[in-house]
Protein backbone atom coordinates (compact mmCIF):
# COMPACT_ATOMS: atom_id res chain seq x y z
CA UNK A 1 0.00 0.00 0.00
CA UNK A 2 2.68 2.42 0.24
CA UNK A 3 2.45 2.78 -3.27
CA UNK A 4 -0.23 4.21 -3.46
CA UNK A 5 0.70 7.18 -0.49
CA UNK A 6 4.18 7.64 -3.14
CA UNK A 7 2.02 8.06 -5.75
CA UNK A 8 -0.50 10.28 -4.96
CA UNK A 9 2.40 13.00 -3.09
CA UNK A 10 4.79 13.12 -6.04
CA UNK A 11 0.95 13.60 -8.42
CA UNK A 12 0.24 16.15 -5.62
CA UNK A 13 3.53 17.41 -5.78
CA UNK A 14 4.09 17.71 -9.88
CA UNK A 15 -0.07 19.54 -9.94
CA UNK A 16 1.55 22.21 -7.21
CA UNK A 17 4.30 23.13 -9.09
CA UNK A 18 2.49 23.33 -12.64
CA UNK A 19 0.35 25.21 -10.84
CA UNK A 20 3.11 27.82 -9.09
CA UNK A 21 4.75 27.95 -12.96
CA UNK A 22 1.08 28.94 -14.40
CA UNK A 23 0.23 31.65 -11.55
CA UNK A 24 0.03 35.20 -12.77
CA UNK A 25 -1.06 36.32 -9.39
CA UNK A 26 2.79 36.39 -7.28
CA UNK A 27 0.65 36.62 -3.77
CA UNK A 28 -1.27 33.25 -4.73
CA UNK A 29 1.84 31.63 -6.47
CA UNK A 30 3.33 32.58 -2.50
CA UNK A 31 0.26 30.19 -0.98
CA UNK A 32 0.67 27.39 -2.83
CA UNK A 33 4.62 27.11 -2.97
CA UNK A 34 3.88 26.82 0.71
CA UNK A 35 1.57 23.99 0.14
CA UNK A 36 4.43 22.83 -2.20
CA UNK A 37 6.73 23.12 1.06
CA UNK A 38 4.11 21.14 2.89
CA UNK A 39 3.73 18.34 0.45
CA UNK A 40 7.41 18.07 -0.19
CA UNK A 41 7.54 17.65 4.08
CA UNK A 42 4.90 14.78 3.97
CA UNK A 43 7.20 13.13 0.96
CA UNK A 44 10.68 13.41 3.47
CA UNK A 45 8.57 11.78 6.14
CA UNK A 46 7.43 9.20 4.03
CA UNK A 47 11.03 8.60 3.15
CA UNK A 48 11.86 8.09 6.91
CA UNK A 49 13.47 11.32 7.19
CA UNK A 50 12.18 13.08 10.08
CA UNK A 51 14.59 15.66 10.58
CA UNK A 52 14.40 16.89 7.10
CA UNK A 53 10.72 16.80 7.55
CA UNK A 54 10.83 19.06 10.15
CA UNK A 55 13.00 21.73 8.41
CA UNK A 56 11.20 21.88 5.36
CA UNK A 57 7.92 22.11 7.35
CA UNK A 58 9.18 25.07 9.46
CA UNK A 59 10.89 26.74 6.79
CA UNK A 60 9.55 26.23 3.43
CA UNK A 61 6.18 25.83 4.80
CA UNK A 62 6.33 28.87 7.25
CA UNK A 63 8.98 31.28 7.65
CA UNK A 64 10.07 31.61 3.74
CA UNK A 65 6.37 31.95 2.60
CA UNK A 66 5.67 34.72 5.40
CA UNK A 67 8.93 36.40 4.09
CA UNK A 68 7.80 35.96 0.39
CA UNK A 69 4.40 37.72 1.02
CA UNK A 70 6.24 40.57 3.07
CA UNK A 71 8.06 41.17 -0.07
CA UNK A 72 5.28 41.19 -1.90
CA UNK A 73 3.85 44.02 0.40
CA UNK A 74 6.75 45.99 -0.48
CA UNK A 75 7.20 45.50 -4.49
CA UNK A 76 3.57 44.37 -6.49
CA UNK A 77 1.88 41.24 -6.35
CA UNK A 78 1.18 40.95 -10.16
CA UNK A 79 4.10 39.39 -11.94
CA UNK A 80 4.73 40.69 -15.56
CA UNK A 81 3.66 39.99 -18.87
CA UNK A 82 7.08 38.05 -20.35
CA UNK A 83 8.59 39.85 -23.03
CA UNK A 84 9.64 36.62 -24.80
CA UNK A 85 8.11 33.46 -25.97
CA UNK A 86 8.41 30.42 -23.46
CA UNK A 87 9.83 28.01 -26.38
CA UNK A 88 13.25 28.52 -24.98
CA UNK A 89 12.84 28.04 -21.10
CA UNK A 90 10.23 25.27 -21.96
CA UNK A 91 13.27 23.01 -23.94
CA UNK A 92 15.96 24.02 -21.58
CA UNK A 93 14.05 22.73 -18.35
CA UNK A 94 12.80 19.65 -20.62
CA UNK A 95 16.65 18.62 -21.83
CA UNK A 96 17.58 19.29 -18.25
CA UNK A 97 14.55 17.49 -16.46
CA UNK A 98 15.53 14.53 -19.39
CA UNK A 99 19.29 14.32 -18.48
CA UNK A 100 18.41 14.26 -14.64
CA UNK A 101 16.15 10.83 -14.98
CA UNK A 102 18.93 9.81 -17.31
CA UNK A 103 21.06 10.14 -14.28
CA UNK A 104 18.56 8.19 -11.76
CA UNK A 105 19.21 4.65 -14.05
CA UNK A 106 22.53 4.14 -12.48
CA UNK A 107 21.45 5.30 -8.83
CA UNK A 108 21.15 2.49 -7.09
CA UNK A 109 17.98 1.70 -4.77
CA UNK A 110 16.77 3.91 -2.13
CA UNK A 111 18.48 2.61 1.14
CA UNK A 112 20.36 -0.11 -0.36
CA UNK A 113 22.86 -1.51 1.91
CA UNK A 114 25.46 -2.43 -0.99
CA UNK A 115 25.30 1.58 -2.11
CA UNK A 116 28.65 3.16 -2.53
CA UNK A 117 27.53 5.79 -0.14
CA UNK A 118 26.05 3.36 2.44
CA UNK A 119 29.88 1.53 2.73
CA UNK A 120 32.23 4.60 3.21
CA UNK A 121 32.39 5.84 6.58
CA UNK A 122 28.09 4.91 7.30
CA UNK A 123 29.31 1.46 8.65
CA UNK A 124 31.94 3.16 11.27
CA UNK A 125 28.64 5.55 12.36
CA UNK A 126 26.18 2.77 12.54
CA UNK A 127 28.35 0.56 14.71
CA UNK A 128 30.75 2.72 16.80
CA UNK A 129 28.48 5.76 17.59
CA UNK A 130 26.22 3.86 20.44
CA UNK A 131 29.66 3.06 22.58
CA UNK A 132 31.23 6.36 21.37
CA UNK A 133 29.08 8.41 21.24
CA UNK A 134 25.98 7.30 22.98
CA UNK A 135 23.46 9.42 21.47
CA UNK A 136 20.13 7.48 20.49
CA UNK A 137 19.12 9.55 17.47
CA UNK A 138 22.35 8.92 14.95
CA UNK A 139 21.96 11.86 12.77
CA UNK A 140 22.12 14.05 15.76
CA UNK A 141 25.67 11.97 16.57
CA UNK A 142 27.07 12.42 12.97
CA UNK A 143 25.59 15.86 12.49
CA UNK A 144 26.89 17.45 15.93
CA UNK A 145 29.27 15.28 16.43
CA UNK A 146 31.51 13.30 14.10
CA UNK A 147 30.28 16.34 11.50
CA UNK A 148 31.09 19.51 13.99
CA UNK A 149 32.69 21.31 11.73
CA UNK A 150 30.46 21.14 9.71
CA UNK A 151 28.15 22.61 11.87
CA UNK A 152 29.98 25.34 12.70
CA UNK A 153 30.36 26.39 9.36
CA UNK A 154 26.70 26.16 8.55
CA UNK A 155 25.46 28.09 11.80
CA UNK A 156 28.07 30.55 10.51
CA UNK A 157 26.89 30.38 6.62
CA UNK A 158 22.70 31.35 8.57
CA UNK A 159 24.74 34.21 10.53
CA UNK A 160 26.69 35.63 7.91
CA UNK A 161 23.06 35.70 5.87
CA UNK A 162 21.11 37.57 8.65
CA UNK A 163 23.33 39.67 8.70
CA UNK A 164 23.48 40.17 4.91
CA UNK A 165 20.11 40.70 4.92
CA UNK A 166 20.21 43.38 7.69
CA UNK A 167 22.71 45.13 6.05
CA UNK A 168 20.88 45.27 2.44
CA UNK A 169 17.33 46.97 4.89
CA UNK A 170 19.29 48.94 6.96
CA UNK A 171 21.13 50.51 4.35
CA UNK A 172 17.69 51.06 2.45
CA UNK A 173 16.48 53.07 5.75
CA UNK A 174 19.45 54.67 5.67
CA UNK A 175 19.63 55.98 2.60
CA UNK A 176 15.74 57.08 2.76
CA UNK A 177 16.55 58.71 6.30
CA UNK A 178 19.53 60.87 4.54
CA UNK A 179 16.79 61.65 1.44
CA UNK A 180 14.38 62.99 4.02
CA UNK A 181 17.18 65.27 5.84
CA UNK A 182 18.03 66.76 2.44
CA UNK A 183 14.49 67.59 2.12
CA UNK A 184 14.07 68.92 5.19
CA UNK A 185 17.12 71.20 4.24
CA UNK A 186 16.59 72.45 1.29
CA UNK A 187 12.75 73.27 2.70
CA UNK B 1 -5.46 40.56 11.70
CA UNK B 2 -6.31 41.69 15.77
CA UNK B 3 -10.07 42.22 14.87
CA UNK B 4 -10.51 38.74 13.36
CA UNK B 5 -11.91 36.68 15.82
CA UNK B 6 -10.80 32.91 14.70
CA UNK B 7 -7.15 33.35 13.94
CA UNK B 8 -6.92 35.49 16.94
CA UNK B 9 -8.30 32.48 19.36
CA UNK B 10 -6.47 29.88 17.50
CA UNK B 11 -3.02 31.67 17.32
CA UNK B 12 -3.56 32.25 21.21
CA UNK B 13 -4.02 28.63 21.78
CA UNK B 14 -1.52 27.53 19.46
CA UNK B 15 1.55 29.76 20.43
CA UNK B 16 2.74 27.99 24.09
CA UNK B 17 2.45 24.97 22.03
CA UNK B 18 4.85 26.40 19.66
CA UNK B 19 6.91 27.35 21.57
CA UNK B 20 6.90 24.47 24.29
CA UNK B 21 7.31 21.89 21.01
CA UNK B 22 10.60 23.92 20.10
CA UNK B 23 12.03 23.80 23.44
CA UNK B 24 11.16 19.97 23.35
CA UNK B 25 13.07 19.55 20.13
CA UNK B 26 15.99 21.49 21.27
CA UNK B 27 16.49 19.89 24.14
CA UNK B 28 15.51 16.25 22.85
CA UNK B 29 17.15 16.13 19.31
CA UNK B 30 20.00 13.52 20.81
CA UNK B 31 16.71 11.37 21.18
CA UNK B 32 14.05 12.13 18.42
CA UNK B 33 13.89 13.68 15.42
CA UNK B 34 15.19 17.14 15.58
CA UNK B 35 18.14 19.36 16.54
CA UNK B 36 19.04 22.49 17.20
CA UNK B 37 18.37 24.11 13.69
CA UNK B 38 14.84 22.53 13.79
CA UNK B 39 14.15 24.18 17.35
CA UNK B 40 15.21 27.79 16.61
CA UNK B 41 13.19 27.92 13.23
CA UNK B 42 10.01 26.69 14.67
CA UNK B 43 10.66 28.81 17.61
CA UNK B 44 10.90 31.48 15.49
CA UNK B 45 7.78 30.72 13.39
CA UNK B 46 5.57 30.91 16.30
CA UNK B 47 7.25 34.56 17.67
CA UNK B 48 6.03 35.42 13.70
CA UNK B 49 2.86 33.95 14.21
CA UNK B 50 2.74 36.42 17.11
CA UNK B 51 3.64 39.36 15.00
CA UNK B 52 1.45 38.94 12.00
CA UNK B 53 -1.92 38.04 14.35
CA UNK B 54 -1.60 41.01 17.18
CA UNK B 55 0.99 43.62 15.60
CA UNK B 56 4.29 44.04 15.19
CA UNK B 57 5.17 46.15 18.16
CA UNK B 58 3.00 44.19 20.37
CA UNK B 59 5.71 41.50 19.24
CA UNK B 60 8.52 43.73 19.61
CA UNK B 61 7.62 44.57 23.16
CA UNK B 62 7.43 40.86 24.07
CA UNK B 63 10.47 39.95 21.86
CA UNK B 64 12.66 43.12 21.87
CA UNK B 65 14.95 43.44 18.68
CA UNK B 66 17.61 44.54 20.51
CA UNK B 67 17.75 41.21 22.44
CA UNK B 68 17.44 39.44 19.70
CA UNK B 69 20.37 40.89 17.36
CA UNK B 70 22.47 39.94 20.69
CA UNK B 71 21.31 36.37 20.58
CA UNK B 72 22.34 36.15 16.64
CA UNK B 73 26.44 36.24 17.36
CA UNK B 74 25.94 34.70 20.93
CA UNK B 75 24.73 31.13 19.61
CA UNK B 76 27.93 30.95 17.28
CA UNK B 77 30.14 32.40 20.11
CA UNK B 78 29.05 29.18 22.19
CA UNK B 79 29.69 27.05 19.73
CA UNK B 80 32.93 28.00 19.35
CA UNK B 81 33.27 28.55 23.04
CA UNK B 82 32.73 24.77 23.38
CA UNK B 83 35.73 24.21 20.71
CA UNK B 84 37.82 26.30 22.58
CA UNK B 85 36.89 24.46 25.82
CA UNK B 86 37.55 21.21 24.69
CA UNK B 87 41.02 22.38 23.62
CA UNK B 88 41.86 24.09 27.06
CA UNK B 89 41.04 20.96 28.57
CA UNK B 90 43.48 18.90 26.12
CA UNK B 91 41.58 17.78 22.97
CA UNK B 92 41.45 19.31 19.40
CA UNK B 93 39.09 21.43 18.44
CA UNK B 94 35.16 20.04 19.40
CA UNK B 95 36.40 17.12 20.76
CA UNK B 96 33.83 16.97 23.39
CA UNK B 97 34.98 13.77 25.07
CA UNK B 98 37.24 15.38 27.26
CA UNK B 99 34.50 17.07 28.70
CA UNK B 100 33.98 15.25 31.43
CA UNK B 101 35.48 12.05 32.93
CA UNK B 102 33.31 9.52 30.68
CA UNK B 103 33.86 10.41 27.07
CA UNK B 104 30.63 9.44 26.66
CA UNK B 105 29.28 12.12 29.13
CA UNK B 106 31.39 14.51 27.71
CA UNK B 107 29.69 13.66 24.03
CA UNK B 108 26.24 14.37 25.83
CA UNK B 109 27.30 17.67 27.67
CA UNK B 110 28.66 19.06 24.30
CA UNK B 111 25.72 17.89 21.54
CA UNK B 112 23.83 19.70 24.38
CA UNK B 113 25.70 22.58 24.10
CA UNK B 114 26.39 23.14 20.62
CA UNK B 115 22.89 22.23 19.57
CA UNK B 116 22.05 25.35 21.86
CA UNK B 117 24.29 27.71 20.20
CA UNK B 118 22.73 26.21 16.80
CA UNK B 119 19.01 27.14 18.34
CA UNK B 120 20.15 30.86 19.09
CA UNK B 121 21.45 31.68 16.55
CA UNK B 122 18.70 30.04 14.29
CA UNK B 123 16.06 31.39 15.89
CA UNK B 124 17.53 35.08 16.43
CA UNK B 125 18.43 35.16 12.60
CA UNK B 126 14.97 33.97 11.34
CA UNK B 127 13.46 36.68 13.99
CA UNK B 128 16.15 39.03 13.10
CA UNK B 129 15.19 39.05 9.34
CA UNK B 130 11.35 39.03 9.96
CA UNK B 131 11.40 42.29 12.27
CA UNK B 132 13.84 43.95 8.99
CA UNK B 133 11.48 43.43 6.46
CA UNK B 134 7.99 43.77 8.78
CA UNK B 135 9.62 47.20 9.62
CA UNK B 136 10.30 48.14 6.25
CA UNK B 137 6.34 47.45 5.38
CA UNK B 138 5.00 48.93 8.33
CA UNK B 139 7.85 51.96 7.41
CA UNK B 140 6.13 52.98 3.94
Amino acid sequence: MNWVIDIVLLALLMFTAVTIARLRGLFSAAIVAGIYSLLGACWMSVLDQPDVAFTEAAVGAGISTVLILVTLSLTTSEEKEPKHTPLLPLVVVLITGAALIYGTIDMPRLGDPQAPTNLHVAPRYIEESPHEIGVPNLVTAVLASYRGYDTLGETAVILTAGVGVMILLGGARRRRWRADDDKRDRA
Amino acid sequence: MRDQAVPRVVAKLLIPYILLYAFYVQWHGDYGPGGGFQAGVIFAAAIILYALIFDLRTAQQAIRPRVVGLLVPLGLLLYIGVGIATMLKGGVFLEYGVLEHDPVHGQHLGILLIELGVGTTVAGVMITIFYGFAEAVSDR
